[in-house]
């Protein structure tokens, strides 16, 4: 029998889909994106959309692997909207404002060498959301919080 | 959308109701239920694998009986160049197509004629795709020359529609010229007194015909087996003195029978070929998951081995293959352009777009869509998840999906039947007070 639970995935609004990206191994990360895009398509949301959403995940995803040795990701399915949910226990960013400039990036130069780290990754997020809220405590981890709107162009 | 003309056909009495069917469909298109196996229409792509994993023979394909050539004036034969591959020692295509004439064909057109015509459209294709230099990100072209590729794209990966080739496939280009030359050469005839049979190695060129794919209507008439044509030919073929000077096919026409070919007349090397309907899966996969960057062309073929693996041919595919190497070792390059035989570029192209087959989907409604699919997740959770196929569906989360569609019930799975009615036993066994743990 099921257990009876509050999540939202038993309340038949959305769909709840969690992953554990793991920041150990470097070659699994993008995976929930992946994923992501597939419960996507099965339910016939538009090309475009999907897109985005993909872009704005993997790039979450690639961050938590880089910067806080992995983290979890959430992401809620509704009808008129994606809300994707990317909370770590890394280090913290210290002046998140810089963080958002395009071209600004922590990441070590081994990471670098394989070609991540650009600095495109938190702007890029921001660009292909439609809200994005980012909270982060020195110490404690960082919260990214995004929602792409599925029902507008 | 209109009821589609499948050629897999089921019969009822040799069926078993085993589960080597409903486990190897590609679109998860097969059920067993009430015992027998049925088809669920709107998914098959007619791509034969029920037909060759069926230990009891009880799929089989349908197609046109010979004898139908006879109700035309005119009768033209349209090899496929799989043919060429049945049989043992041929060193000369001529035989084969005199062959043809022998058991009762007016004329005959090599379908690989019309391959190398549309070899060179496609090279033309990506010349004119490709005039201001690669965009970066521009995803690749997927072949539209096998029905059973292009019929899983439209149920499994609608996404990739946009990427099929709009061009014709070879047996439709065949057709039409065949016919144009027909009626030049008998200008009395019209076109009801003609008939264009395609020699097919597989259903899947069967349901073709049926339900033609980027064109309006099809030029061609029917379909006939290579296995019938094949037995029928074997007994005319020894006798046959002098073959007339028929063929017209090169290297490139031949190699379209077999994985690769199409690919390898584009004449660059940016392309991927894959054969066998599991690897094309995972070939498709790959590119919605746009991780083939950098190939221009991605040819895919439902059958192992190429059309030479068709579910309708006689031989081994890799058997047929090497004859054809054999075969092919001294023909020309390839022998057909559009300016000698086509007529005009902008006929060969796709008048009509693929449509999206949503069989698989929900609900086009996003909300009922998202309701039914966390219902389908919260019972696959309550199944046992050892795919046995006793249910008749393909897996747990089959049987969980036809549940929520309202096709099935929890009880069809032998192991939540079985917990039903130990519960039952304890309820009659509270009543009765008697204690069963002891």
């Amino acid at each position: 029998m099921n257990n009876i639970s509050d999540t939202p995935e038993k309340t038949g609004e959305c769909i709840e889909l969690k992953y554990l990206v793991n920041g150990d191994n470097f070659t699994s990360a993008g995976e929930a994106s992946v994923d992501v895009k597939r419960a996507l398509r099965e339910l016939g949301f538009d090309a475009a959309i999907i897109r985005r959403i993909a872009i704005a995940m993997y790039e979450g995803e690639i961050n938590m692997v880089i910067h806080a040795e992995g983290g979890e990701a959430t992401v809620n399915i509704f009808p008129d909207k994606i809300e994707i949910i990317l909370a770590d226990k890394g280090p913290g960013i210290a002046d998140i404002e810089l963080a958002m400039q395009e071209g600004y990036s922590t990441a070590p130069d081994n990471i670098r060498a394989l070609g991540f780290g650009a600095g495109m990754g938190l702007p890029n997020m921001k660009r292909y959301s439609d809200e994005f809220d980012i909270e982060s405590v020195i110490g404690e981890g960082t919260t990214v919080r995004m929602v792409i709107y599925t029902d507008k162009d | 959308m209109p009821k589609f003309l499948h050629s897999v056909k089921l019969e009822q009495d040799k069926c078993l109701g085993c589960t080597n069917c409903i486990k190897r469909c590609p679109t998860e298109a097969i059920r067993v239920r009430d015992g027998k196996a049925t088809i669920i229409s709107e998914r098959c792509i007619d791509c034969g694998e029920c037909i060759r994993i069926c230990p009891h023979k009880a799929k089989r394909a349908s197609y046109d009986k010979f004898e139908i050539i006879n109700d035309y004036k005119y009768k033209i034969a349209l090899p496929a160049p799989a043919l060429f591959g049945q049989f043992d020692n041929l060193d000369d295509i001529d035989l084969v197509l005199t062959g043809l004439i022998e058991i009762g064909f007016d004329s005959v057109f090599e379908v690989s004629r019309a391959a190398e015509i549309i070899s060179e459209v496609t090279r033309r294709f990506f010349a004119e795709r490709h005039k201001d230099g690669r965009r970066p990100g521009e995803h690749p072209i997927i072949s539209t020359a096998c029905p059973a590729v292009v019929r899983l794209i439209s149920v499994r990966f609608p996404y990739l529609s946009d990427y099929l080739l709009p061009i014709l496939a070879p047996v439709e280009l065949a057709a039409r010229i065949a016919r144009a030359e027909a009626k030049k050469k008998h200008p009395e005839l019209s076109d009801e007194d003609i008939g264009v049979f395609f020699i097919t190695p597989c259903p899947a060129k069967v349901s073709y015909i049926r339900e033609p794919i980027g064109v309006d209507s099809t030029a061609i008439t029917g379909a006939l087996p290579i296995t019938d044509i094949y037995l029928r030919l074997i007994s005319v073929m020894p006798h046959i003195k002098k073959s007339l000077p028929l063929s017209r096919s090169g290297v490139i026409g031949i190699s379209w029978a077999t994985t690769g070919g199409e690919a390898a007349a584009l004449l660059h090397e940016k392309y991927l070929a894959a054969d066998g309907i599991e690897n094309v899966i995972r070939v498709l996969d790959e590119i919605e998951n746009e991780n083939f960057s950098g190939l221009d062309f991605i040819e895919l073929n439902a059958c192992s081995g190429g059309c030479v693996g068709g579910a309708l041919t006689m031989e081994n595919p890799y058997i047929a293959k090497a004859r054809l190497q054999q075969l092919r070792k001294f023909l020309p390059f390839s022998q057909n352009t559009i300016e000698v035989d086509g007529e005009g570029e902008e006929h060969i192209e796709w008048s009509r777009q693929i449509e999206e087959n949503r069989a698989m989907r929900f609900s086009d409604d996003k909300k009922t869509a998202i309701e039914m699919r966390v219902k389908m997740n919260n019972i696959a959770k309550s199944l046992p998840g050892l795919d046995c196929g006793s249910c008749g569906a393909p897996s747990c989360r089959a049987l969980a999906e036809d549940i929520v569609r309202g096709e099935a019930y929890e009880t069809d799975c032998i192991f939540r039947m079985k917990e039903k009615i130990q519960e039952i036993f304890r309820s009659i066994a509270d009543i009765e007070h008697i204690n069963l743990d002891k």
